[in-house]
């Protein structure tokens, strides 16, 4: 089962006994912090999990691969994510 | 912004003491990757959502010394940015 925002909620409310509307407002608010970091340009390292990076992309030719159509791609910003060491290794030892 | 500075944002806007701002971005992270491991999807929306993609060995090349080593199968997390993210980033 995808783990989705509400499943974070109800973890961050096993974990910390806090009411469940303030569970739901701290996540928010969490997400929120990221999303306005990255907004801003600012990437954001969390150790041991990984890197949300803002990429800024050149312009280019680029081409529509189901009609083949040229197109221009104009310079724009994009966010990328790496992986960490320890979080790639977890994944990799301890999936079944 | 790194993970104590997250911890310390949080705080400040949410009221919530280090320890316990501390406790939240902990399970947040930590559930994401326990999901990644188990091979299920995350996805939160607005912000992206998490898979983890298979990829098959393949014989690759050092490309300093020319020798051919085998590369093993392997694991690696993908994110697709959310539309809302997206978005803003670009604005």
């Amino acid at each position: 089962m995808a783990l989705t925002k509400e499943r974070i909620i109800n973890q961050v409310y096993e974990k910390t006994q806090m009411p469940k509307s303030r569970c739901r407002e701290v996540v928010e608010s969490v997400f929120e912090i990221i999303k306005s970091t990255l907004e801003s340009g600012e990437d954001l390292l969390i150790s041991g999990f990984g890197k949300f990076m803002v990429k800024h992309k050149r312009q280019r030719r680029g081409r529509n691969p189901q009609t083949n159509e040229d197109l221009q791609l104009r310079a724009r910003k994009v966010v990328v994510f790496k992986t960490s060491g320890v979080l790639r290794a977890n994944i990799n030892n301890n999936a079944g | 912004m790194n993970k104590s500075q997250l911890i310390e944002a949080l705080a400040k806007d949410q009221g919530l003491t280090i320890k316990k701002a501390e406790m939240v971005i902990n399970t947040i992270f930590g559930s994401v990757e326990e999901s990644l491991i188990k091979g299920d999807r995350v996805e939160i929306r607005g912000f992206g959502s998490f898979k983890v993609k298979d990829y098959d060995g393949y014989q690759g090349r050092n490309p300093k010394t020319g020798e051919i080593i085998e590369v093993g199968r392997k694991k690696l997390p993908f994110f697709k940015v959310g539309k809302e993210l997206k978005e803003r980033v670009d604005n």
